[in-house]
């Protein structure tokens, strides 16, 4: 892999705190690898901003390597950038060219409210977790074996496809109605492929739905942009899935 | 004359820990809510921690500096957890893991913690599924398990490439259904900044929203930490951006004596370091290594072709490669332990054989040609084809890997444009984890009472070396299964003391202090940003204080990091200000930490004249470049007490190690 360097223009969201007005800055970055992955370009031009004596530009980020989903940005107008199934961390410079112009913004949702600069609070995601998100079982020394329930492999894996989900955002972001359907139904669908999952099945839809919409999150209208931006390629089976296990619940409720 | 007092209990060690728990005081659940536990860090030893208080029900409050607690380091460990269920009927036992965890120590750690390890690994399994931990699964529905490295069975439970992930978001279920419940009070964006002691017991904290800059006070009968390794004080390495030393460090600095600070996890297969703009390294995981073989060329003339472009891995002749692992230790081959590996990987690039094309050179091969054949092989005869053409061989085996390893291979792929599916992984040796940590009892109490420390934090179970897919495992048996006990012992005496006030002067002192450090460091107003302190420790460190160590380095790296710390002190330039956001002043608080740990890890080192584990002294090994460890002069854990900014004035404690239900052996490989 030769590493080349190129030379880019970057137009950044700054804002300095949730209360005031935000602006596109320009700012030329140059010498930048294109080993480098995109938060290491970040890291670049904070450091140069730092030599200016001016201040850097805040992102949140941590792991790197795609999986803690810190990370976030609407590179170019799509969430984490031009590249299918890639976190912005994950993103190389070699997807770029000498001279382009790169426009970097934060996620833009009512649900995800602007902290300072690209930063935005995703504390709703955690509350619908919190809502139903979960199996009901106790720590002990005692819960059955491992093995006492086998599950199918087929199951089994889809289950893990859908517990995939970083709970990065983007699936709203990218959404018209910010709607936060596909990072709901991943979850849901994880514990309905479950027999672990069984019991609390109706609760937990009815709790966690309940709890997206007093997010503010937008209604679903199937128009698929959120699985076309997933970095993790979750799938919109996942929605389908949740509106049956939703509609079965409110059939059996009912009686 | 040690003051360490390690509260093993007494009797065989089959029943140390049964009995210990039965004798063990409690505290009554209509006494529960009027204690109040502070748990810093929600990786699996946190998580796991303040959603089993929280379900007891003691009133908790978790904190994390990221923006979910979902986010922490765990979430990217990629090969496994061990535990001895023995499914696969290899002859696994508590004892077998029990032995191979001392072994793969190298005979540096506490057998009756590791022994209890063991023991409960097996309950960690159970709970996790019953939880909907989507753990991969055989055909017949059951669960599956693959091998790591150091060991003879098959005892390692994975989710694809994802398994830390599988398993955080599994306790971060429980800690999820614990916060709706209101019973654990969740601080997202909160860091620790110092621990409070009244009458010399843990009592509180001090925090910093990150938000706001706002400093807080909170209070407890007890203080959990749980805030992860210090393996960024080489600033590259594998963790996690924000991994970092100071939560564990602010109560050192407050009486909590440190442990074996030298013993640093050099891990085998990463991606190579490519230029100087990188802010870290990616493990390529450990299980590649059930399915990969290791090698370099024979001839140092095709390792220089290889460099300079003009040759390709796969124009390089079978017996023109060297298999290296598999010629020095056939017995283990690709699988011995990740110190061994990682020093041989760093023998052939001395010599020269190394080929990647950097600075350095420094690079090996991670090759998956053959099991592609193989495994493609044997799909094809369970799908009841006999005859299977090279093609068919080919492309099923490549399915094979991708099931396995998938995610693996994408992210090798994007982060440096080569398909390993067609030529094989480069790699090479880097920091990933730390042994050494918070000096802790049996109870996994610290020297400062009611202050406990979980995980990667505390020194207790892996010794000189960690065995893969054990970390995991340890963090979720201190969190889920000891911790709820050992806790409530210490617990069963605050049922009547209330809850403690913080407009007290301990409080007023403690915040104090806080302030002036960040106000002092914000008046610097230098000229060098934090991240250039940070890189600079970073190749001190990896240089003198990393793989292989003398004498001479050490002394140097001591002297070296005193000007460097000096220097921070005087030059660093944080903008901003105190009452914001300000991703450097957190980092330089952090930084600030790491350079006094670092000078610290090298007096430990240099104290330590031996090669164990993870800790290489050049002057002791054999002819073959084996470490030589001294069992009659070091056999010992080295627990720091902590006197001021420059650790040569640190004074050393030794808890002697006493083996008696394993025989103490040279640790071989071969
Ligand atoms: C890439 C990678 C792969 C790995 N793969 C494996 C594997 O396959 N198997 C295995 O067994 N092990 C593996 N490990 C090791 C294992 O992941 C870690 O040792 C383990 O997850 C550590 O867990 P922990 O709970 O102790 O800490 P962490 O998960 O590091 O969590 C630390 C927590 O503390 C918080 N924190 C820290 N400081 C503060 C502060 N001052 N104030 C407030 N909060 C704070 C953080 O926010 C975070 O929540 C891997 C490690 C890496 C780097
Ligand atoms: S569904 Fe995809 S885009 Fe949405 S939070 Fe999960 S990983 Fe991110
Ligand atoms: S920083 Fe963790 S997913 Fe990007």
């Amino acid at each position: 892999m030769a590493s080349k360097f190129i030379n880019i223009t970057l137009k950044v969201w700054r804002q300095k705190s949730a209360g005031t007005k935000g602006n596109l800055e320009t700012y030329k970055l140059d010498k930048v690898s294109t080993d480098s992955s995109f938060l290491e370009m970040l890291d670049q031009l904070n450091e140069q901003l730092i030599q200016a004596k001016k201040e850097p530009v805040a992102f949140d980020h941590d792991c790197r390597e795609g999986i803690c989903g810190s990370c976030s940005l609407y590179i170019n107008g799509r969430a984490h950038g031009p590249q299918k199934h890639t976190t912005t961390c994950q993103l190389h410079m070699r997807s770029f060219k000498d001279g382009d112009t790169i426009y970097i913004e934060p996620w833009r949702s009512k649900a995800f409210p602007i902290i300072k600069d690209l930063v935005v609070d995703r504390s709703a995601f955690d509350r619908i977790q919190q809502s139903g998100g979960f199996v009901s079982v106790n720590t002990s020394g005692n819960t059955m074996d491992a093995n006492a329930i086998p599950i199918p492999k087929a199951d089994a894996d889809s289950a893990f496809e859908a517990a995939a989900c970083i709970g990065c955002g983007a699936c709203v972001a990218s959404c018209k109605n910010s709607s936060a359907m596909l990072f709901v139904g991943a979850k849901v669908s994880q514990y309905s492929l479950l027999p672990q999952g069984q019991v609390e099945s109706k609760d937990r839809v009815q709790n966690m739905v309940r709890q997206m919409d007093e997010e503010g999150f937008g209604n679903c209208t199937n128009t698929g942009a959120c699985e076309i931006e997933c970095p993790k390629g979750i799938s919109l089976e996942n929605i389908a899935r949740m509106n049956r296990e939703f509609l079965k619940s409110n059939l059996s409720s009912e009686k | 004359m040690s003051s360490l007092d390690s509260k093993i209990p007494n009797g065989p060690i089959e029943k140390k820990w049964t009995d210990h728990k039965n004798h063990m005081k409690l505290v009554a659940p209509n006494n529960r809510p009027k204690i109040d536990v502070i748990v810093i860090g929600t990786g699996l030893a946190g998580a796991s921690t303040a959603a089993s208080l929280g379900e007891m029900g003691y009133n908790v409050k978790s904190f994390c500096f990221q923006d979910s607690p979902r986010r922490a380091h765990s979430i990217a460990a990629q090969g496994g957890i061990n535990a001895s269920k023995n499914y696969q009927n290899d002859g696994d036992s508590t004892y077998r893991l029990f032995y191979d965890t001392i072994k793969g120590g190298d005979y540096r750690s506490r057998e009756a913690n590791v022994y209890r390890l063991a023991e409960v690994s097996t309950n960690i399994i159970d709970q996790c599924v019953a939880q909907g931990v989507p753990f991969a699964r055989e055909y017949g529905g059951l669960l599956d398990n693959r091998s790591f490295g150091g060991v003879q069975v098959r005892r390692t439970f994975y989710a694809a490439g994802q398994t830390g992930q599988q398993l955080l978001l599994g306790a971060y279920s429980a800690l999820s259904r614990q916060i709706g419940l209101g019973r654990v009070k969740m601080y997202n964006r909160h860091e620790m900044m110092d621990v409070v002691k009244v009458d010399g017991k843990a009592r509180g904290i001090i925090a910093r929203n990150l938000v706001t800059g706002e400093i807080e006070r909170h209070s407890a009968h007890a203080v959990v930490i749980a805030s992860g390794g210090y393996g960024n004080v080489y600033f590259l390495s594998t963790n996690a951006m924000g991994s970092n030393v100071s939560a564990a460090w602010k109560i050192h600095k407050r009486g909590a004596h440190f442990a074996n600070p030298c013993y640093v996890q050099i891990h085998p297969t990463c991606i190579p370091v490519h230029g100087t703009n990188q802010s870290k390294l990616t493990l390529m995981s450990e299980s590649l290594r059930n399915s990969g073989r290791i090698w370099v060329p024979k001839k140092k003339e095709d390792a220089v072709a290889i460099r300079e472009g003009k040759m390709q891995p796969t124009d390089i002749a079978e017996e023109n490669r060297d298999y290296y692992l598999e010629r020095r230790y056939p017995a283990f081959g690709n699988l011995v332990p990740r110190d061994v590996a990682s020093r041989a990987a760093k023998e052939r690039c001395d010599e020269g054989y190394g080929i990647e094309a950097n600075n350095t050179n420094e690079g090996v091969y991670l090759d998956f040609a053959s099991e592609i054949r193989s495994k493609g092989k044997q799909v094809a005869y369970a799908k009841g084809d006999h005859d299977p053409s090279d093609e068919k061989i080919i492309k099923l085996g490549k399915e094979w890997i991708e099931e396995k390893y998938g995610n693996l291979f994408q992210m090798y792929q994007q982060i440096t444009d080569q398909n390993p599916y067609e030529t094989p992984m480069k790699i090479y040796p880097a920091v990933h984890y730390t042994m050494g940590g918070v000096w802790v009892d049996y109870n996994l109490q610290s020297t400062i009472p009611g202050c406990f420390v979980a995980g990667e934090a505390n020194f207790s179970d892996h010794g000189a070396n960690r065995l893969g897919a054990s970390a995991l495992m340890q963090g979720l048996a201190d969190g889920y299964f000891v911790l709820p006990y050992t806790i409530a012992n210490y617990l069963a005496n605050d049922i009547r003391t209330g809850s403690i006030p913080t407009d007290t002067k301990e409080f007023d002192e403690a915040e104090a202090e806080v302030k002036s450090s960040i106000d002092n460091l914000l008046a610097v107003q230098g000229s060098k940003s934090v991240d250039s302190f940070h890189k600079k420790l970073g190749l001190i460190m990896w240089n003198k204080v990393g793989m292989s160590r003398s004498e001479a380095g050490l002394k140097d790296a001591i002297s070296e990091l005193r000007t460097l710390r000096e220097d921070f002190y005087k030059d660093v330039f944080i903008p901003g200000t105190a009452n914001e956001m300000n991703a450097e002043l957190e980092k330089a608080l952090r930084v600030a930490d790491l350079l006094e740990l670092g000078q610290l890890m090298a007096l430990d080192s240099l104290n330590r004249d031996e090669s164990c584990g993870g800790h290489f002294r050049e002057e002791y090994q054999d002819k073959e470049g084996e470490t030589l460890r001294d069992d009659e002069n070091f056999k010992y854990v080295a627990a720091w007490e902590y006197k001021d900014r420059d650790a040569k004035n640190s004074v050393l404690h030794k808890e002697e190690l006493v083996y008696e239900s394993i025989k103490i052996a040279e640790r071989n490989y071969k």
